[in-house]
């Protein structure tokens, strides 16, 4: 778990790169993605074409970039902090996704929807918040040791 | 019903590969040093992880899928509905790796199936 100020100070800035790349790279890829249309049929020569299409979109390939980036501070920050740890900042980027959605590409949300979209990220915060190790391995081993000592 | 079943793709693969990848950088230890250099060594010795291989190979299943969902939905749809990998994740822990899950993340969970209904039915 991040302690200390120089790790929380570090752990911060790669969450909102993690959340900032992250969402701008869904945000892309759906902008892309939109024109590039779905694939004709499920024969392998027309999901050639579909994946041939993605490939020469920019703005596929901008967002992938900004995957990549996201991809690479998750990496960096699970080296250190556990992956439960990092959720919260993840059930920010569901509410970031469908916010540039609509500002940016324009998409209809529906009020019904928005309702939706807050129940899932309060949900994925919550889930975050509970303790990421759930099997008491360490905390038992310790209270019967100290029991042990007082006897 | 092809929608549903690219986002149950996303899902799966998604969730089974970031576990794996989450391993392998679990073995490669902290990061201390942010130079360019260093990066590039961690991303070198993640790249010689098994875990690392099979893990990258889920992620572009769900990549490719996630191409596919989005080629015929909203990003304001897709990206908030493939928040399911959590409930994913709580039952797998549950049912297969036989963890304990408090109430507190059963309660995160139910919220974030509440929530896909209604983006669904939005």
């Amino acid at each position: 778990m991040p302690s200390g100020p120089n790790l929380r100070g570090k752990t911060a800035v790669l969450l909102f790169l993690m959340v900032f790349f992250g969402a701008a790279g869904d945000t892309l890829l759906g902008k892309g993605m939109r024109v590039v249309g779905p694939p004709g049929a499920w024969n392998p020569a027309e999901v050639a074409s579909f994946l041939g299409r993605a490939v020469v979109s920019a703005a596929v390939w901008t967002g992938f970039a900004s995957l990549l980036l996201f991809f690479l501070s998750y990496m960096l920050v699970l080296t250190w902090a556990d992956f439960s740890y990092v959720l919260p900042a993840s059930a920010a980027s569901y509410a970031v996704v469908p916010l540039l959605g609509h500002f940016f590409l324009g998409e209809g949300v529906s009020p019904l929807r928005w309702c939706g979209v807050a129940l899932i990220a309060l949900g994925v915060g919550l889930v975050g918040q509970t303790p990421p190790s759930t099997s008491p391995v360490a905390a038992p081993a310790a209270a019967t040791a100290e029991t042990a000592q007082g006897d | 019903m092809q929608i549903a079943f690219f986002v149950l793709l996303v899902v799966l693969a998604g969730t089974t590969g970031e576990m794996l990848v989450s391993r392998a950088m679990k073995q490669i230890g902290e990061v201390t040093s942010f130079r360019p250099a260093a990066i590039a060594r961690v991303v070198l010795r993640a790249l010689g992880s098994p875990w690392m291989w099979s893990g990258l190979a889920m992620m572009a299943l769900a990549f490719f899928s996630l191409l596919v969902l989005l080629s015929r939905a909203n990003v304001s749809f897709v990206v908030p509905v493939t928040a399911l990998s959590y409930v994913m994740a709580a039952l797998g822990g549950r049912f297969f790796l036989r963890e304990q899950v408090s109430t507190g993340r059963w309660m995160g969970v139910c919220l974030v199936c509440l929530g896909v209904v209604l983006v669904w039915a939005g």
